[in-house]
């Protein structure tokens, strides 16, 4: 914001928290570039917009966000993948972060889909970074993104049958009777 | 008549690592050779994963800190406290100034380490080992002020959530004002001995450059991504721990080659060297941890006689104090580019799922493309100046 725009600016606006106020203005934009039904579960945890979506839309978004001018979130800084076991249905989740290097913008998308099926269009044709990204997800996970040119193992070995970071894999074996954690902690 | 094995034909499949010492850490690159020149590149990781993100699942927040600390082990100092700022915020715990002052000067010393072995081992790769010898004894000193702060020196583990663990004591102070004097010369002379030498320019002058938007698209953060000229810092774009209070520059490249990463480097420690020098003359009076007796972690003398602290030591250690359910990504510039932490919290002790963003395995993505069509000496030359860390690479 430059200085004229900001002294002409009503004094309500001054008081109001700069970051929410972007936030706002960003999730005007989103519902303005992809329609208002297309998010669900807005929230600002710790000052960060946060949207949920679909994985049906997921890639027209990040493409979306990518090529807009006003905003481009030409970076992707991270994303990960996450398992909630008691969400029937939307067990697995996807997890992006961008950022708008151009105005300091950060936004993070959630999509989530069913274990059964964790299908994912795959971001690489957007990201190059994606890439490993994508393949560490479906190392941990087990999700699936369609259309990424290499999707192996990256971490764990090849010829690992199942996906660690989910939930029903606790770190320690469960059916160990030497140890108990009666009285540790939860 | 032909001959059956035209050996000119051929091309030969070449390991480097994951052992191998010019590697840097072990991590394996299976590359097709025509001859000396590089035809393609296969980066294999994984050698030394540890699944620190599953592990992080079954601890407090406490003992995640060592888990950092592990990652990028040439600059654990702001591992260690990029993951104490993540718990703070999720905690809503506010630091005392003093206490983010001394967070930026362990942060400061830590880049210089991590920046200083960097540009040192790529001189010994490019052949000149005389430079890494020069610098590593600075690296010593700059471990012995570590020392001083927090007792170890690899693997800091230094700080704690809510501030420091103790103040700097005046045996450290003067550590670090006897180091700030003598050290600018031995860095002039590192820089006369590399900057401008022919030999050294002819190995890295336009040696796998990266192009701006390239490096975005890959991802890259930290000097490799200022290396091609994006000026993007956490530091100024997002302040943390009173970085908006200090003067510093960013230096940038324009080829985002070797050299200009290597100069990036160089430019950065002596940014780094301001800050510190700034923080050191304004250092706040006043605590040096917050005063938050759930979160902070009693000092040790008092555990054994006081009760409330023995209570609280016991509280925290054993995980007892739930933290507040959210979520919260912060980041830090780490010695190779942003390190962020992504925390979910489900109110309980440990995190429900803690992602870490390494930059190593972010941009070592990269390497293939900056390889290919060099010869293998300048593959390697490469791969020293972006500053891969095994450690970080796999988490």
């Amino acid at each position: 914001m430059n200085p004229q725009e900001s002294a002409a600016a009503p004094e309500v606006a001054v008081a109001e928290d700069p970051i929410k106020v972007q936030n706002a203005r960003v999730l005007a934009l989103l519902h303005q570039l992809f329609g208002e039904a297309t998010f669900t579960d807005v929230e600002e945890p710790y000052g960060l917009l946060t949207v949920t979506t679909t994985r049906e839309r997921i890639h027209d978004i990040i493409a979306g966000l990518q090529q807009d001018q006003e905003i481009k979130f030409h970076f992707l800084t991270t994303m990960c993948g996450i398992n909630y076991p008691e969400n029937e249905g939307k067990e697995l989740g996807m997890i992006y972060h961008l950022h708008s290097l151009t105005q300091n913008i950060r936004l993070r998308i959630k999509i989530f889909f069913p274990i059964a099926d964790p299908v994912v269009p795959t971001l690489t044709d957007l990201y190059a970074t994606a890439n490993w990204m994508e393949r560490e997800a479906y190392d941990f996970f087990g999700v699936i993104f369609t259309g990424h040119p290499n999707l192996i193992r990256i971490l764990n070995v090849e010829d690992m049958d199942y996906f660690p970071m989910r939930r029903e894999y606790p770190l320690e074996d469960g059916t160990r009777e030497d140890k108990t954690d009666l009285f540790f902690g939860r | 008549m032909p001959l059956l094995n035209d050996f000119s034909q051929e091309l030969t499949t070449l390991n480097l690592g994951p052992t191998h010492p010019a590697t840097h850490g072990i991590f394996q690159n299976i590359l097709q050779m025509d001859g000396e020149r590089i035809v393609s590149g296969v980066p294999t990781i994984g050698y030394i994963h540890r699944a620190f993100e599953k592990i992080a699942e079954r601890r407090p927040f406490y003992q995640i800190t060592p888990l950092t600390d592990r990652m990028n082990y040439c600059s654990s100092p702001i591992n260690n406290m990029g993951w104490h700022m993540t718990v703070e915020k999720l905690l809503g715990v506010t630091v005392p100034k003093r206490a983010q002052y001394m967070r930026v000067i362990m942060m400061e010393l830590a880049r210089i380490a991590d920046h200083l072995i960097c540009n040192s081992i790529l001189g010994v790769d490019t052949g000149a080992f005389t430079g890494f010898l020069y610098v590593f004894q600075e690296r010593e000193k700059i471990y012995e002020i570590y020392e001083e702060v927090c007792g170890s020196r690899l693997t800091t583990n230094m700080g704690r959530v809510g501030g420091m663990e103790r103040d700097f004591s005046p045996v450290a102070l003067q550590k670090l004002r006897d180091w700030l004097k003598t050290f600018p010369a031995v860095m002039k002379e590192f820089e006369s001995m590399f900057n401008r030498n022919r030999i050294f320019m002819d190995r890295v002058v336009n040696v796998g450059p990266i192009s701006a938007e390239k490096a975005l698209n890959y991802g890259f953060t930290g000097p490799n991504l200022r290396a091609a000229g994006v000026d993007y810092d956490v530091r100024a774009m997002n302040p943390y721990s009173s970085y908006e209070d200090f003067e510093f520059d960013i230096p940038v490249g324009t080829n985002g080659d070797t050299y200009d990463r290597f100069i990036v480097r160089n430019e950065e420690i002596w940014q780094s060297l301001r800050i510190i020098k700034q923080a050191l003359e304004n250092l706040p009076e006043g605590p040096y941890h917050a005063d938050a007796p759930h979160y902070y972690l009693p000092a040790k003398q008092e555990v054994y006689k006081n009760m409330e602290a023995l209570i609280y030591h016991f509280k925290i250690i054993m995980g007892e104090i739930d933290a507040p359910v959210g979520e919260v990504y912060h980041s830090v510039e780490g010695g190779n580019g942003e390190l962020g932490f992504y925390l979910i919290s489900d109110g309980g002790r440990t995190p429900y799922r803690l992602h870490f963003r390494r930059p190593c395995f972010i941009y070592y993505q990269a390497y293939p493309e900056m390889a290919v069509g060099t010869t293998l000496s300048d593959a390697i030359v490469i791969l020293s100046s972006m500053n891969v860390i095994a450690g970080e690479l796999d988490a």
